[in-house]
């Protein structure tokens, strides 16, 4: 079995990830946070490629939180990338996007959701909407290629512009389910 | 600056490192460190923490990555850091040479009934900074070594921590206000000017 069968990504030529990228430049992000996802390498790529941006890889998915904190208060953007798994991570640590009405945009991709292949996704992945508006943030989801772009745009705007946390969750059926060889 | 114990007094140690402050941006760990550099003064450009346990050396970070020009100093508590204690390696990893995190380390939890932490039982946060990356890095015990901890939180050459062994004694409370919106509001009106509000 190769690696390949075992992550969760895009189709080679699924063109997403490059248009979050522009969007990311368009809405003047400078700081991208992230603990690596499959579903996210390709956007990953793209911004350690790209000097204005400032990739910070995290230990855990809620210093992301207090990162988009301290470079709002700073006067810099910014947006937190993850899977499923680390929105439970993140939970206590939004309370400062409500305390501080901060704009915390996050696009996760969703494992646990739809054809799922490993047990240990699923409980997060169920939870995970739930837990995030639980925490005052406004969700959307995109099940579909062509509706990433637009629900990520409006994630953002809805952040930045009504400072807030808001989140895309990228559905795993625009991923494609990680099958360990067993499909 | 000694407590009756002959620790550090932790509010006298908070009053050095804020002495003719400047351009310094501080960030401070809920609890006590949060009374403690308002005991000193309320400030535009201090951020005190009511929550985000573990996320005071992260919110430095982004400050500081977004002000490379001004120096950042983000002053905690041991349980606060301890918390949050993988973001040591993650400012590591980013190394911004203006971001200084000072440990109040009391080796307890003052703020919830004073139990232990686990630097009363060994835990050196020097060496997990020193382990995560950081190399900067000071233990501060003595009255003597403060004005050489103040010297290094402004000197830019970081990224800096430090520790410093506290007295344990709860002081009393100096709130700084509650409401989190003007917090922040303020520092970015401090920082970016009225267009702060527009963004
Ligand atoms: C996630 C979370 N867990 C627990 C608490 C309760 N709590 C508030 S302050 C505090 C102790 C902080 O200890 P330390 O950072 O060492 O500060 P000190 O008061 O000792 O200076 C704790 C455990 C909390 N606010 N949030
Ligand atoms: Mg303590």
């Amino acid at each position: 079995m190769d690696r390949q069968a075992m992550e969760t990504a895009p189709d080679a030529a699924a063109d997403w990830p490059d248009r979050i990228y522009a969007l990311l430049k368009r809405h003047s992000i400078r700081q991208v946070a992230l603990v690596p996802d499959a579903g996210h390498a390709r956007l990953i790529r793209r911004c350690l490629a790209d000097n204005d941006l400032r990739v910070v890889t995290l230990t855990t998915e809620e210093e992301g939180i207090a990162l988009m904190q301290g470079a709002w208060l700073g006067g810099q953007r910014g947006v937190l990338l993850m899977q499923s798994s680390g929105v439970g991570n993140c939970i206590n640590m939004l309370s400062l996007a409500t305390i501080h009405r901060c704009p915390m945009p996050m696009i996760v991709t969703m494992r646990g959701d739809f054809g799922e292949f490993n047990p240990a996704q699923v409980p997060m992945g169920q939870a995970t909407q739930t837990v995030l508006e639980a925490m005052g943030t406004l969700v959307h989801r995109a099940d579909r290629a062509e509706d990433v772009e637009p629900t990520v745009e409006a994630t953002l705007k809805l952040a930045f512009h009504t400072y807030r946390p808001a989140a895309t969750l990228i559905g795993q059926r625009v991923l494609g389910a990680k099958t360990f060889g067993k499909d | 600056m000694r407590a009756a114990s002959g620790k550090l007094d932790r509010r006298e140690l908070v009053r050095a490192l804020l002495a003719d402050r400047g351009e310094l941006l501080v960030v401070a760990g809920l609890g006590a460190p949060a009374w403690d550099i308002t005991a000193v003064g309320d400030h535009p450009c201090n951020f005190p923490l009511w929550g985000g346990m573990g996320g005071a050396a992260m919110i430095g970070l982004g400050l500081a990555l977004a002000q490379p020009a001004r120096p950042v100093l983000v002053i905690t508590g041991d349980g606060e850091m301890l918390m949050g204690v993988g973001s040591l390696a993650s400012i590591a990893q980013q190394a911004p040479p203006n971001l200084a995190i000072v440990v109040q380390d009391n080796e307890h939890y003052g703020e919830t009934g004073m139990q232990q932490t686990a630097t009363a039982h060994g835990t050196d946060l020097v060496t997990m900074a020193e382990g995560a990356g950081i190399k900067a890095t000071m233990r501060v015990t003595a009255p003597e070594q403060v004005p050489a901890l103040v010297a290094a939180t402004r000197a830019k050459a970081g990224p800096f921590f430090a520790v410093a062994k506290v007295d344990a004694a709860n002081l009393p409370l100096v709130l700084p206000p509650r409401e989190g919106a003007i917090l922040q509001a303020r520092m970015r009106e401090a920082l970016l000017g009225p267009a702060a509000h527009l963004a």
